[in-house]
């Protein structure tokens, strides 16, 4: 791997370590009584009013539709995704010192299959708050209704209008996936004849000189 | 046949000029106001919904005993604040946690009349901090909080009667003041009415009030047996004096309406309070027993904590030279108003045909001079040329109030002739005038009595109100008149009723208070005895013939809501605790039978309703504030058995306490096993 694309391994690793300290997903609920708006924040640790007492106040209004208390205590996934967002950050800082690309790649491909795995279980979460309700003891109770919010963008539930959307830490962990392809294209051995071929002369010199250059340096 | 319906037409064209030519003398009595109002004046107090308005104003209640909050230029009512009158609406003054805010040396005083609210200052501009307001019957004065809009503090005036000449304040707030209207034997004492003359004195008290929870009477200051009107402080160049006018320099006893109007002139008393401190701190000041009682609110348990103090300073103006002057002044006046600069002292001679200004600058060059005519038991009397800088010539009739824009103009209310008189500082010509419907009393433009005024509107308040708005039998609303003075010309934009009989008022703009105004108080930081923050801690108990109830409210329900246990012949306390942490949700609590009133409970605040069960039964108790959907379901009952009755005392478990309670115990047998793990772990090493 050459110094550009160690650069951008580091890059990705400290975008990584990021999400340990910035909001992953924003929830803002509006509501015809709420002009101020609701809102809850998750972190890669915990799950957060957006203001000091949001978190209590949808609680609240929850328990009207027989929705469990939303506890940080009972998501046992917060509890392990702070280690495994550290581990891969201090992985990615490792991957950069080692300079192979393979364990770039392996690298790569962990913490996209982390993403996905995350992103699948926050859907779990909301399906399961949206959907396991205390039947028996809901207030209010509209056949066919759940309570689901929307992964991304904007979903009417009853008075409220959920609005969901990945934040900074999100954004961050996009980021990281970039910058590790992006480490992934530059450190790439010299381009393969095929390519040449369909791409032109022209660019194949340019392509073979720049990564004689850079594999030379 | 023919012959009566040409009657019955005859009779009926008769009614119908009758009528039309009476309506006809209607309109053209009734003054054309239309004439006087502009054409655009809709959108000059037009406040979309949703938007706010400029300026918050607060207006006296006068007999209400309240303070009103009303928005500007809109006139909208947007609160009533109870501040001396209890209020049955929210439990103040009836609830155990704020009755004592009314205790005074008499006893409970349930009402008072409040006249003029007082704007803390910060170098002599309104700052928002708080607003005072003055008890007339009973003499007292009041701090509002203004982030909450309550009444955090009361304190009574001993060696007074009635406390108009209130709550004025000095530039930094650090006193603010009351004055008697009333002389009477200093200390009260059993004397004859018509011993007058010998007996009856007035004071003047300075009271400490930069401080919240601390209000306290600096000192008093005994003055001749006049009656002391109202007052204003110095600023600027005059900072370090207060003026406070008087009438009944006859001091007459009866038929004051004739007897006190004999003088051309009466006077206003400048008192020097810098030299009253000097005179204090020296040991001038006579220790002399008082009682009067001091309430003030806690605010992290929002109950009352009342004292009665025994003993107050009296500063003689004999024993201290140079702390009080007199200045001559036409004829009986009523309000004396400083204006911006503070150079200026304009006095409302209700009675007198000018309103006459007088110079600070030859008030002290005055006394430079000694320029004295005479002196009234210790007190030198200015003469009245030597301290005059003009007299407002023909300004109409009745001169009561003066305000200020800040732009170089003095408006004064005339009562007799109805109409607000503009006119011109220094030059003393009148430049405008404009009626006022009808009979103003007080005049108010924001921060018109400060250094600084927001001289964009006037408010009239008036004292009759006859046909300005729909009938409303004999007692009618009053009414208060907003007028646009930002031009050369005074317009009138609106009419708005108000609450009581407004007398002063106070203006600033909204956006020195709005943002620190307190959406809910904090459960976690509520210290009151008997709160409930969780639903696992609700409970009935009993001590001898007393039940206390600790109960909390939430959206739908109160916990515990069904109670047993409870006899004919006991009290019974409900302790009630809205533990919302939400903006304007509120609830309140009533049961059925209570001689008091309800209890209207803000998010995270505490409070205590008294009912004394008269018969056996099972009483409902229920949610008074419109609270949420499922408002009609929030409610309870408590059943109330024969005294000795062997009925356990019970109140039931919700179902979130018994969550809360199993969470409880989980987390103490996790600590217990803890704790053991690491006592193993020591007894290993």
């Amino acid at each position: 791997m050459n110094r550009l694309s160690r650069a951008l391994v580091v890059a990705a690793a400290l975008a990584v370590a990021t999400m340990l300290v910035t909001p992953l997903w924003t929830v803002h609920l509006g509501a015809p009584q709420y002009p101020e708006g609701l809102g809850m924040t998750i972190h890669i640790n915990t799950v957060r009013g957006a203001s000091e007492f949001d978190l209590m106040k949808i609680n609240q209004l929850n328990h009207y539709i027989g929705m469990k208390v939303i506890s940080p205590d009972a998501i046992p996934e917060l509890k392990v995704m702070p280690w495994i967002v550290a581990a891969l950050a201090v992985a990615g800082l490792a991957v950069a010192a080692m300079g192979r690309r393979r364990w770039l790649m392996v690298w790569l491909g962990a913490f996209a299959l982390f993403g996905a795995v995350g992103i699948a279980d926050f859907w779990r979460w909301e399906y399961d708050y949206g959907h396991d309700l205390d039947f028996e003891n809901a207030i209010i109770k509209v056949p066919g209704m759940t309570y689901q919010p929307p992964l991304i963008g904007t979903k009417q539930l009853l008075n409220f209008t959920a609005t969901s959307w990945p934040s900074t830490g999100a954004i961050a962990a996009g980021l990281a996936i970039l910058l590790g392809a992006a480490a992934l294209v530059v450190s790439a051995p010299r381009a393969p004849r095929r390519r040449t071929k369909t791409l032109g002369v022209e660019h194949m010199t340019a392509a073979g000189t720049d990564a004689h250059r850079t594999v030379g340096a | 046949m023919s012959s009566r319906l040409s009657r019955t037409s005859v009779v009926a064209g008769v009614a119908f000029a009758a009528a039309a030519s009476l309506i006809y003398a209607c309109a053209s009595q009734r003054p054309a106001t239309s004439d006087l109002v502009s054409t655009d004046v809709a959108s000059k107090v037009y406040v979309a919904p949703g938007s706010y308005d400029e300026f918050y104003a607060f207006l006296s209640g006068g007999f209400s005993g309240q303070l009103a909050v009303y928005g500007l230029p809109s006139g909208r009512l947007l609160k009533v604040i109870p501040v001396f009158s209890q209020n049955p609406e929210n439990g103040y003054g009836y609830n155990e946690e704020t009755k004592d805010m009314l205790k005074t040396t008499f006893g409970n005083v349930p009402w008072d009349d409040t006249h003029h609210p007082e704007l803390s200052q910060t170098n002599g501009v309104p700052d928002g901090r708080w607003i005072f307001i003055n008890g007339n019957n009973t003499p007292r004065v009041a701090r509002v909080d203004l982030t909450s809009f309550e009444t955090s503090e009361i304190l009574q005036i001993p060696n007074a009667a009635g406390g108009h000449a209130s709550p004025f304040s000095t530039p930094d707030t650090k006193y603010i003041v009351s004055a008697t209207r009333f002389s009477v034997p200093v200390p009260n004492t059993d004397v004859a009415i018509d011993s007058y003359k010998q007996n009856f004195k007035g004071t003047l008290s300075f009271i400490t009030a930069d401080q919240p929870g601390k209000m306290d009477i600096a000192f008093q200051i005994l003055m001749p047996g006049y009656n002391y009107d109202l007052g204003h402080a110095g600023k600027g160049p005059s900072e370090g004096w207060f003026f406070f006018t008087s009438y009944n320099s006859e001091q007459a006893n009866t038929k004051l309406e004739e007897n006190a109007s004999k003088n051309d002139k009466d006077y206003i008393a400048a008192v020097n309070y810098r030299r009253a401190e000097a005179c204090v701190a020296e040991g001038k000041a006579k220790t002399q027993p008082a009682s009067y009682q001091h309430n003030f609110i806690n605010e992290s348990s929002g109950t009352t904590t009342s004292e009665l103090k025994t003993s107050v300073r009296m500063l003689d103006p004999k024993a201290c030279d140079g702390l009080v002057y007199y200045l001559p002044t036409p004829k009986s006046p009523h309000g004396v108003d400083i204006d911006p600069s503070g150079q200026y002292i304009v006095a409302g001679g209700k009675l007198a045909s000018v309103i006459p200004v007088h110079s600070f600058a030859k008030f002290e060059k005055a006394i430079a001079d000694k320029a004295f005519e005479t002196t009234i038991d210790g007190i030198p009397v200015i003469k009245y040329d030597a301290s005059l800088a003009g007299e407002v010539q023909k300004p109409g009739l009745g001169p009561l109030h003066t305000e200020f824009d800040g732009k170089g103009y003095a408006y004064t209310s005339m009562f007799i002739s109805s109409e607000v008189v503009k006119w011109k500082l220094g030059t003393w010509e009148v430049v405008d005038r404009i009626p006022t419907y009808y009979s103003i009393g007080h005049l108010m433009i924001p921060g018109g009595d400060s250094k600084q005024p927001w001289g964009k509107y006037l408010v009239a308040m008036n004292k009759i109100t006859k046909d300005r708005y729909l009938p409303t039998g004999p007692e009618m609303a009053q009414s208060a008149q907003l007028f646009d003075i930002s031009g050369d010309k005074m317009k009138l934009l609106l009419d708005f009723p108000t609450i009581g009989e407004p007398h002063y008022a106070q203006a600033l703009p909204a956006s020195l208070i709005k943002d620190k105004s307190v959406k809910f108080r904090k459960l976690a930081e509520n210290t009151h005895t008997w709160v409930t923050k969780a639903e696992s801690e609700g409970s009935i108990v009993r001590k001898g013939k007393r039940v206390d109830v600790k109960m909390l409210a939430i959206r739908s329900h109160f916990a515990p809501d069904n109670l047993e246990g409870a006899q004919v012949g006991d009290t019974v306390y409900f302790h009630v605790t809205n533990v919302e942490q939400d903006w304007d949700i509120l609830h309140g609590f009533a049961v059925l039978g209570a001689n008091t009133s309800e209890l209207i409970l803000a998010p995270g605040e505490t409070r205590t309703l008294k009912w004394t069960p008269t018969a056996p039964g099972v009483y409902p108790f229920y949610c008074t504030d419109f609270c949420s959907a499922l408002h009609q379901e929030m409610q309870g009952y408590i059943r109330v058995s024969p005294s000795g009755s062997n009925v356990p005392l019970v109140a039931n478990i919700s179902k979130r306490s018994q969550a809360q309670l199993s969470a409880a115990a989980a987390e103490k047998a996790k600590t217990h096993e803890e704790h053991e793990k690491t006592e193993k772990a020591r007894d290993r090493k």
